[in-house]
């Protein structure tokens, strides 16, 4: 197995620190990992973007122009990469900020609405992790329990006291994710 | 709404204009960041000064590293540090031309001490403005040679450790000790009052070079660096009110080649 | 087996420097590499194995501490990207001439100049065929993982003090950048005065009467004496030559066309293999580990056996021409690669081949 995944949105959204947890899952489960981010001054406020791949084997290139799985955070990579899905792949978004949706019909599309969500559970910080919980509703490529683990292994020791919170986004994103009908 | 805008914005309630020496490329610094601010007071100082067609702008690397971006006028880009060397070799070939150079801390302080040292000691009649943010704002924030004992930074985590790190460098105090300096002097632009003041000192930077044949006019404006420093903009500027200034404190240093007593 | 960490190759180079023993780190600010030193100033290992960490105030200045601390030998390391790596030209020359052991690691980043802050291997030749002025060469390792970042720093040092020569790692913003696994490595005890006496006793660690005083210099006025030192670098270079290459190969056994590519380049190659396999387009990959030493041998026994060979490096061609000579131009050799900091995908790599090797 092999799980080939982009997570893009503005900086400041997470979608670093989602991949690393990610990948941290990959790990407990054995897997091999690779992460990669976009990097430099443009990540101040600007957008950013990470790709994760987890496999059974060794990974070879870790930068792609196609994916199994986009996970979408604003328009402006809602508008590049809704195109770098494989055909047959999912993508997932926030419809927060939205204003052209994904048309394709030739992949799976889901909504998580997580930027609402958090605003109204009052845990802004931890939105990525209602977008994680709703991406491994979907395609349950690590096993929670790993996530849980990846977590601990990937944050502070300073933010364990947040584990509980960040169990609660994940939760409330499989219950809230939905899909997009005609996709 | 658009009509009450519309009302209020033409051409008889015009108090203030933006210079053509600013180009009308959108800033790249970060909101709040005191760079923007000391670009246009100097583009300004040009303006008024009508030199602006006859003068060489040096931009360093740094977070203005793309001062070229901005200012309006014929602009080199120099490899970090050595913006002095190349403003000596502009001006020493073109000796009527108006020169200076916009550096950060770490490229005039740290990898570029020895041609800012050695610039002021040759009395190069050039205007170095220095903006001083105490820490490397382009790299993401690691430790300058200005950062303050204890302060944070990327590469002091536990704060500047100066047994370990070193003790922050005062460039411009040093500076007006070399006899090749004529005006050296220290500003900021936080608020109305210190922009005005700061651009009077950098006209009469340009003034003296005008007007002399050698001496470096060296202006620092202590600034913020609320990326950096991981603060809000207001909450930075009050930190480098109650921090930066008693170190490094605003006002004229030398004036005229003469060291301003205190 | 070691501690499993998820790790930036950047990380990995400094926590491996940690637990290899090293005696210090000198190094200035540069993306995409500074978060070597911030690993290393987070981490305080001073107050742990009591490994110096310093940020000096340009790189012109850290290489000269590495030069110090290296001549009294002490095992001393420094990193930076491409126009930092500029700067540290003229002391890297002094060091090969002093015969200085040490590890310099470039995360490099497209140029020329300031260039952009985003991977690139131009550097190659810089690295390779010298860098700095004189007749020398630096063993160059090329990572292609977060795993090979970490592990380099011992080898490195290992092949440095071996041979008396400064190493460097050559690596670009994408490993350095890069989170994978990796498994670090048991600590190793830093050198005690006593060890470092005995393993380097031309360093300048203070003349005792029983022996001889120890100099350290590249300079030697008469011309016909520093003919005889040129000799023996030369001499070295060759051992170096004949007996440190190192290499790997994916999937050549039945391949017909064969990628050169080290580094990031080499884990793109691999896609793109795999890619051309499903297309039924039989192609496998020859990796330098080493650029200095060149695997010459490997590629001429190879180029027997295949019908092309493209050249995938991010520059314009530079690595292109030490597979020119391996094959003395007997076979066809080309060169792809996108520059100043673009990353060519698998997908471009495939077509690559089928247009300039298959086709052309
Ligand atoms: C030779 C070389 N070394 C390092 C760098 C990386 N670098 C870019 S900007 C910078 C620091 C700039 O800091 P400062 O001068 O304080 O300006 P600021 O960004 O804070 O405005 C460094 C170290 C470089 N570009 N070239």
């Amino acid at each position: 197995m092999t799980e080939e995944i982009i997570i893009a949105g503005f900086g400041g959204q997470g979608v670093l620190s989602m991949g690393k947890i990610l990948a941290y899952s990959g790990i407990m489960q054995e897997q091999e990992v690779s992460w990669m981010p976009s990097y430099g001054p443009e990540m101040r406020g600007g957008t950013a973007n990470v790709t994760v791949i987890l496999s059974d084997e060794r990974i070879s290139s870790p930068i792609l122009t196609e994916y199994d799985t986009a996970i979408i955070l604003n328009q402006q990579s809602l508008d590049k990469f809704e195109k770098a899905v494989k055909p047959g792949g999912l993508l997932i978004y926030d419809g927060n900020g939205i204003s052209h949706h994904p048309e394709r019909k030739d992949i799976r599309i889901f909504r998580v609405d997580a930027a609402d969500e958090a605003g109204k559970m009052g845990l802004a910080k931890i939105f990525n992790m209602i977008v994680l919980g709703g991406y491994l509703k979907v395609n349950p490529v690590v096993e929670l329990d790993n996530v849980i683990k990846g977590l601990k292994k990937s944050l502070p020791q300073r933010y364990h006291h947040m584990i509980p919170d960040n169990e609660k986004a994940i939760m409330r994103g499989i219950e809230i994710i939905y899909p997009v009908k005609g996709s | 709404m658009k009509d009450e805008i519309s009302e209020i914005v033409n051409v008889e309630n015009l108090v203030y204009k933006k210079t053509p020496l600013m180009t009308d490329n959108i800033l790249s610094y970060c909101p709040g960041c005191g760079h923007g601010t000391a670009h246009r007071i100097t583009m300004e100082v040009l303006e008024e000064l009508g030199i602006g067609e006859n003068t060489i702008g040096i931009a360093p690397v740094g977070c203005s590293v793309l001062a070229y971006e901005f200012m309006n006028i014929d602009m080199q880009q120099a490899a970090h540090g050595r913006a002095p060397a190349v403003a000596t070799g502009i001006k020493r070939t073109w000796p009527h031309k108006i020169v200076f150079t916009y550096q950060g801390d770490g490229d005039l302080a740290a990898i570029g001490t020895a041609e800012t040292i050695h610039a002021c000691n040759r009395g190069e009649n050039i205007v170095i403005i220095f903006v001083n943010n105490g820490i490397y704002g382009m790299t993401g924030g690691q430790m300058a040679p200005t950062t303050l004992p204890g302060m944070k930074s990327s590469t002091s985590p536990y704060g500047r450790d100066v047994h370990i790190m070193g003790n922050p460098l005062k460039m411009t105090e040093l500076v007006a000790e070399l006899p090749g300096t004529r005006f050296v002097t220290r500003q900021a632009v936080h608020t109305p009052g210190n922009v005005r003041k700061a651009k009077r000192a950098i006209k009469k930077a340009f003034e003296n070079q005008i007007n002399f044949k050698e001496g470096v006019n060296f202006v620092e404006i202590v600034s913020n660096c609320n990326s950096g420093w991981k603060m809000t903009p207001v909450h930075s500027n009050e930190w480098m009110v109650e921090n930066m200034f008693p170190f490094y404190p605003l006002g004229d240093i030398k004036v005229d080649g003469e060291l301003v007593n205190k | 087996m070691g501690e499993l960490k998820l790790m930036k190759g950047n990380e990995a180079i400094a926590e491996a420097a940690i637990r290899a023993g090293v005696d210090a780190y000198f190094g200035y600010p540069i993306t995409p590499q500074s978060e070597v030193i911030e690993y290393l100033m987070a981490e305080k290992p001073y107050e742990t194995t009591g490994m110096v960490v310093l940020q000096a105030e340009s790189e012109i200045a850290a290489i000269n501490m590495v030069y110090g601390a290296a001549a009294s030998g002490k095992k001393v390391m420094t990193s930076s990207s491409s126009p930092g790596i500029s700067l540290k030209q003229e002391g890297i020359s002094y060091m090969a001439g002093a015969e200085l052991p040490c590890l310099i690691a470039n995360v490099v980043r497209g140029g020329p100049g300031l260039g952009t802050i985003q991977p690139s291997q131009a550097d190659y030749f810089q690295a390779t065929k010298g860098g700095g002025h004189g007749d020398y060469h630096l063993i160059v390792l090329a990572p292609a993982s977060v795993q090979e970042m970490a592990d380099f720093v011992s080898k490195g040092f290992d092949l440095a003090f071996k041979y008396r020569a400064p190493v460097m790692i050559l690596s670009d913003g994408l490993i350095g950048q890069m989170m994978e696994k990796v498994i670090l490595s048991e600590h190793t005890p830093r050198w005690t005065d006593e060890e470092i006496i005995k393993i380097s006793p031309w360093a300048t660690t203070g003349k005792p009467a029983t022996r001889e005083r120890n100099i350290i210099t590249s300079l030697d006025l008469d011309s016909y004496r520093q003919e005889q030192h040129n000799i023996h670098l030369q001499k070295k270079y060759k051992e170096i030559r004949e007996n440190e290459v190192e290499y790997e190969e994916y999937m050549c056994e039945d391949a017909e066309y064969l990628y050169v590519a080290y580094g990031s380049s080499a884990r793109i190659a691999q896609k793109a293999i795999q890619l051309g396999r499903d297309k039924g387009i039989k192609a496998g990959l020859l990796r330098p580990i080493t650029l200095y030493p060149f695997p010459s041998e490997a590629i001429r026994r190879l180029s027997q056996q295949v019908k092309g060979i493209l050249s995938l490096e991010l520059s314009a061609g530079q690595m292109i021409e030490d597979i020119r000579l391996s094959v003395d131009c007997q076979m066809k050799v080309e060169h792809f690669g996108r520059m100043g900091g673009v990353i060519h995908s698998p997908a471009e790599a495939l077509q690559a081949l089928e247009e300039k090797i298959i086709g052309g």
